[in-house]
């Protein structure tokens, strides 16, 4: 039986480290309560860029729900089969109203798998009405080949000029499959050519395939544009596959990555290689200050880890169906020692690297 | 001293300390090792490689676990690490049995 069958996420574990405020104990305690490092707010405090503040509003992204078909062992969201958290219509429906009214250029949905909730094609149709500049749906791949309901969503995308992000961890098998369960790479590499077939991630192609690469353990992600030379060339020359853009990202200690890297007792080492790796230049470009993101569930947060540590954002607004960009862009931004995963070396977000 | 042993993994974290007891010979050894590891001639990684194979080589606990991890960082496979390290334990077995010649040219001159 797949790996991927097998597991359970924290919640359904009923572990300690699917409370929030259990993490956040963890996050805030040991090393930098006794100050062996320093907290992120005294070292945004070094150079001055203390409260962290929002700029413009770019990015909205909607997380639609946390059911997923896999269960990746790093997975900050804690998802797969066995949560149950799920958009709405009503929820959904509030958000199209903002959609169609922000300020925003970018949409970004994702999940879990967003592809599972059983209004996503529904909400895609009405979203994509709206003329947002870049409408992105992260899809984990598998889900295209998961079952044959979804066989058809190379098509659906490509009918609705959605720009597909995907999550492939390596170009080998054994480094995919260990990270993300077994037989993952195979099918991966399937639903890449069925993008592929349809025109996604041909280099003249407007049908944009962009990929997330993040690291297969207890280390940092480095140098995004030589792994993105070596991913083209491998899924080339291995498969025949194209896609335009690798985005290497950090894996920020929370969840399920927290609860490895406390088991394998890498914790303090992770978090003395990101203050190390801290890069000020990152700082102002993290994604906290040009996003807002939704929950399940319609409250609003600063980035998806903040959603997932459930610190709502620090604003009179805190639900979808109170928005006001204006409100909302006039507030400090929440922060953590979790923080430290998106300002290490070039900086990390779900769009790459920032600095 | 913390423990016991001569080595403690807790101690690379100290590294950069050697410069508080020679300031201006330490800053100006990271300043060199800094600048050796820069992308040049020779890419970051291959340099990080060459790293990896000659930390073996000169079996430092300390080097093995940051040149292990910088590789990894840098998308080396296991099996390119692997292969590095052997190349390391080439010249290391080859550097011993070329000396042999030495002892052929030794005993040749001695024996009747």
């Amino acid at each position: 039986m797949p790996a991927t069958q097998t597991k359970k996420s924290l919640h359904k574990r009923h572990d300690d480290l699917a409370q929030a405020n259990k993490q956040l104990e963890v996050l805030s305690g040991g090393i930098f309560a006794d100050g062996e490092l320093p907290t992120f707010a005294k070292k945004i405090k070094e150079t001055n860029q203390f409260p962290l503040r929002p700029k413009k509003l770019e990015i909205l992204q909607i997380n639609v729900g946390y059911m997923c078909n896999q269960v990746c062992e790093h997975c900050h969201v804690d998802a797969g089969p066995d949560r149950k958290e799920i958009m709405t219509w009503e929820t959904m429906e509030q958000c199209l109203e903002v959609i169609k009214n922000t300020g925003a250029h970018t949409l970004d949905l994702t999940g879990g798998a967003p592809e599972m909730n059983p209004n996503f094609r529904r909400f895609v149709e009405e979203a994509s009405k709206a003329g947002i500049k870049d409408f992105i749906v992260r899809s984990n791949l598998t889900i295209i080949r998961a079952n044959k309901k979804y066989y058809d969503l190379p098509e659906f995308f490509k009918k609705h000029n959605v720009h597909v992000v995907s999550s492939m961890p390596h170009w080998t098998r054994g480094k995919t499959d260990k990270q993300r369960g077994e037989g993952v790479f195979d099918k991966s590499i399937k639903a890449l050519q069925e993008l592929n077939a349809v025109g996604y991630g041909m280099p003249d192609s407007d049908l944009r395939l962009d990929l997330v690469y993040n690291p297969n353990g207890a280390y940092l992600p480095s140098d995004q544009a030589g792994m993105e030379k070596d991913f083209k060339k491998a899924l080339m020359e291995d498969f025949g596959i194209q896609f335009h853009n690798l985005f290497a990202i950090t894996n920020l200690p929370i969840a399920r990555f927290l609860d490895y890297l406390i088991a394998s007792e890498n914790y303090e080492d992770y978090m003395y290689q990101l203050v190390e790796a801290y890069n000020p230049a990152a700082v102002a470009n993290v994604m906290c200050t040009n996003t807002i993101s939704i929950s399940w569930d319609g409250w609003l947060y600063d980035c998806d880890f903040n959603q997932m540590l459930d610190l709502k954002v620090n604003s009179k607004v805190k639900h979808i169906s109170e928005y006001n960009e204006d409100v909302l862009n006039d507030r400090n931004i929440i922060i953590s020692q979790h923080c430290y995963g998106c300002t290490a070396g070039a900086g990390s977000s779900c769009q790459g690297t920032v600095a | 001293m913390a423990n016991n042993n001569y080595y403690d993994p807790a101690d690379l974290r100290k590294f950069g300390k050697i410069t508080e007891w020679s300031e201006e010979l330490g800053t100006k050894f990271f300043d060199y090792y800094g600048k050796v590891f820069e992308e040049g001639a020779l890419t970051a990684r291959e340099k990080a490689l060459i790293a990896l194979a000659v930390a073996h080589t000169e079996q430092c606990p300390y080097c093995i676990d940051a040149y292990t991890k910088d590789t990894l960082q840098r998308g080396v496979t296991k099996e390119q690490m692997m292969e590095a390290i052997h190349v390391g334990a080439a010249i290391k077995s080859g550097a011993t049995l070329v000396h042999g010649t030495m002892m052929m040219n030794k005993v040749n001159k001695l024996e009747m």
